[in-house]
């Protein structure tokens, strides 16, 4: 990825006023930037949803499918999460593989899902043994001002939240018809923070993440539960810093999860 | 049947043993060797459980592709690899997501530990390669990775050690095996620390943890870090007190210093010596031709 040598100058500007305890935009080093939901929006996926934070901007689509089971559990369907930074996001992500970075970015996200066991996968068992359905998770990048994580995890829930389960006739799915709507035990949430100095912020721009010498991500569900966690960046962290994280985190995702 | 057989399970019995026999702080036994492999700059050979991982250190040298050059500090690159015959199926050879977000984590918890800055425009390179495998494999790499980058001789701040906690049937035990991982209730969290400056480098975790129960194992991981950092001490000194490094630095001994004393002493003289005698002798050549 080509690196902007601008941001590292500008970056700068962010670690003076995070020792006074500001922000450049003026927020909280708590605050969740403008979030906006919008669920539904595309036809042909069974569940799709845009979400905006700030100036960041991910969408994401569900499709089922029809595959095999894994042989050691011959009754569960499953997930499988991937989110694309692509060159529509920011002039630095180039075409290609997926990059390191999105590869982080799609099992964190799918980490915070699968074990909070939001998603039945027994329901989504067809014919034991034979048939399951797989629940494709994929996200885009569609503009990029840091925090992907976090607006990729809300994009994600969003979208299976409305996500509708196909019909399956003679082992087939049966296109544009539909059993239901996919029932969703937990709403899991990922809140990231990028570390500053001594400072943890929460919903980073992309300017902040330049700064950060480290990045914390946790998932919660609404009852109390966190599902993942990740470190990231070089930097570190101290205890401390997880446990403000994992308390920001609770009253965050408690917010966000009233605008689903 | 498979699954009633699994909810029978007692993975923590009455006398507080576990399904492997060992207390629930007790990590599986680990063997750790530095400096094994003959063409790396710094290796180390670990043995955790079933687990068995080998790592080599190359460089620092010239950072490659050269766009992807830093002129403040050095790149550390970290690759963990799975061998096909480390798992109980075939793993395809071909890095997958897993194998690229472990390099990238574990990478990135090294970071820390050395003195980058040092080595501008340079890369570091850590290779380490999963033999075996039974849970637990990238604590395994990073305890391991950090043993060899310290006998490749690179300055470092501290050692950066790892240890995988979690839960299994409601209790919270350390260095989860296979069938521990496997519980219903099962998490798994992965961590590193630089435990002189209690710096957390990795942090990872899957599963549903509780504020309580992540303060709980967290405090065990702690302690758990403390033990497994003692023996990869033992390992750097057993190998600077070991036999064959004696001799090998006696060896070197002899061998280094004679060519600079050479060079300073005896040898830049004679060379002006021999400069001027073969300019006479050229001299001589051609009075002769």
């Amino acid at each position: 990825m080509q690196k902007d040598m601008l941001l590292d100058f500008k970056a700068e500007k962010v670690v003076t006023a995070l020792k006074e305890g500001k922000r450049l935009d003026a927020r909280k080093v708590d605050e969740y930037r403008e979030l906006k939901i919008e669920k539904d929006i595309y036809q042909n996926a069974e569940g799709s949803a845009k979400v905006t934070l700030g100036n960041t901007e991910v969408i994401a689509g569900v499709k089922f499918l029809l595959g095999t089971p894994y042989p050691d559990m011959p009754n569960e369907g499953t997930i499988s999460t991937g989110m694309e930074l692509i060159p529509l996001a920011s002039p630095y992500f180039e075409s290609g593989p997926p990059s390191t970075a999105s590869i982080e970015i799609s099992r964190v996200i799918d980490r915070g899902i699968r074990e909070s066991k939001a998603v039945d996968f027994e329901k989504l068992c067809v014919k034991q043994g034979e048939f399951v359905f797989i629940g494709f998770i994929d996200m885009y990048a569609i503009n990029h001002d840091g925090n992907l994580f976090d607006a990729g995890s809300i994009a994600a829930l969003a979208a299976l939240t409305e996500a509708k389960v196909p019909k399956v006739e003679d082992e087939k799915i049966v296109k544009g018809e539909y059993s239901g709507k996919l029932k969703l035990k937990r709403k899991p949430l990922l809140s990231t923070f990028s570390k500053i100095g001594n400072t943890m912020i929460l919903d980073s721009t992309l300017l902040e993440e330049t700064a950060a010498q480290a990045r914390f991500s946790v998932a919660t569900t609404e009852d109390n539960f966190v599902s993942a966690f990740q470190k990231g960046l070089s930097g570190s962290i101290k205890k401390d810093d997880v446990d403000n994280a994992i308390d920001v985190a609770f009253k965050t995702a408690k917010e966000i999860r009233k605008k689903l | 049947m498979a699954t009633e057989k699994e909810e029978k399970k007692v993975y923590v019995n009455k006398k507080g043993l576990r399904l492997d026999g060992r207390k629930i702080d007790e990590t599986r036994p680990i063997k750790i060797t530095a400096g094994v492999l003959k063409n790396a700059k710094g290796s180390c050979y670990l043995e955790w459980g079933q687990n068995k991982v080998l790592v080599s250190v190359q460089g620092p040298r010239e950072a490659l592709p050269k766009h992807t050059a830093n002129p403040l500090k050095a790149l550390l690159k970290f690759t963990y690899r799975m061998a096909a015959f480390s798992v109980p199926d075939r793993k395809n050879p071909k890095p997958g997501r897993r194998d690229i977000e472990i390099s990238k984590v574990c990478g990135e918890a090294l970071e820390k530990s050395v003195f980058l800055e040092k080595y501008p425009n340079s890369q570091i390179e850590v290779w380490a390669q999963i033999l075996d495998s039974n849970a637990g494999s990238r604590a395994a790499a990073l305890t391991a990775a950090s043993v060899a980058l310290a006998d490749a001789g690179i300055p470092m701040k501290d050692l950066v050690t790892s240890v995988a906690v979690g839960r299994a049937d409601g209790k919270i035990i350390v260095d989860l095996n296979k069938d521990e991982e496997d519980a219903p209730d099962a998490v798994d969290m992965p961590i590193a620390l630089m435990s002189n400056s209690k710096e957390i480098v990795l942090l990872q975790m899957d599963g549903l943890f509780s504020k309580k129960e992540f303060d709980e194992a967290f405090e065990v991981a702690v302690k758990s870090i403390e033990g497994i950092k003692k023996l990869q001490i033992k390992a750097l000194k057993e190998k600077y007190e070991s036999k064959e490094f004696e001799q090998a630095s006696k060896l070197s001994e002899k061998a280094l210093p004679k060519q600079p004393s050479n060079l300073l002493e005896k040898d830049l003289p004679k060379q002006k010596v021999d400069q001027k005698t073969g300019q006479k002798k050229e001299e001589k050549k051609a009075e002769v031709q």
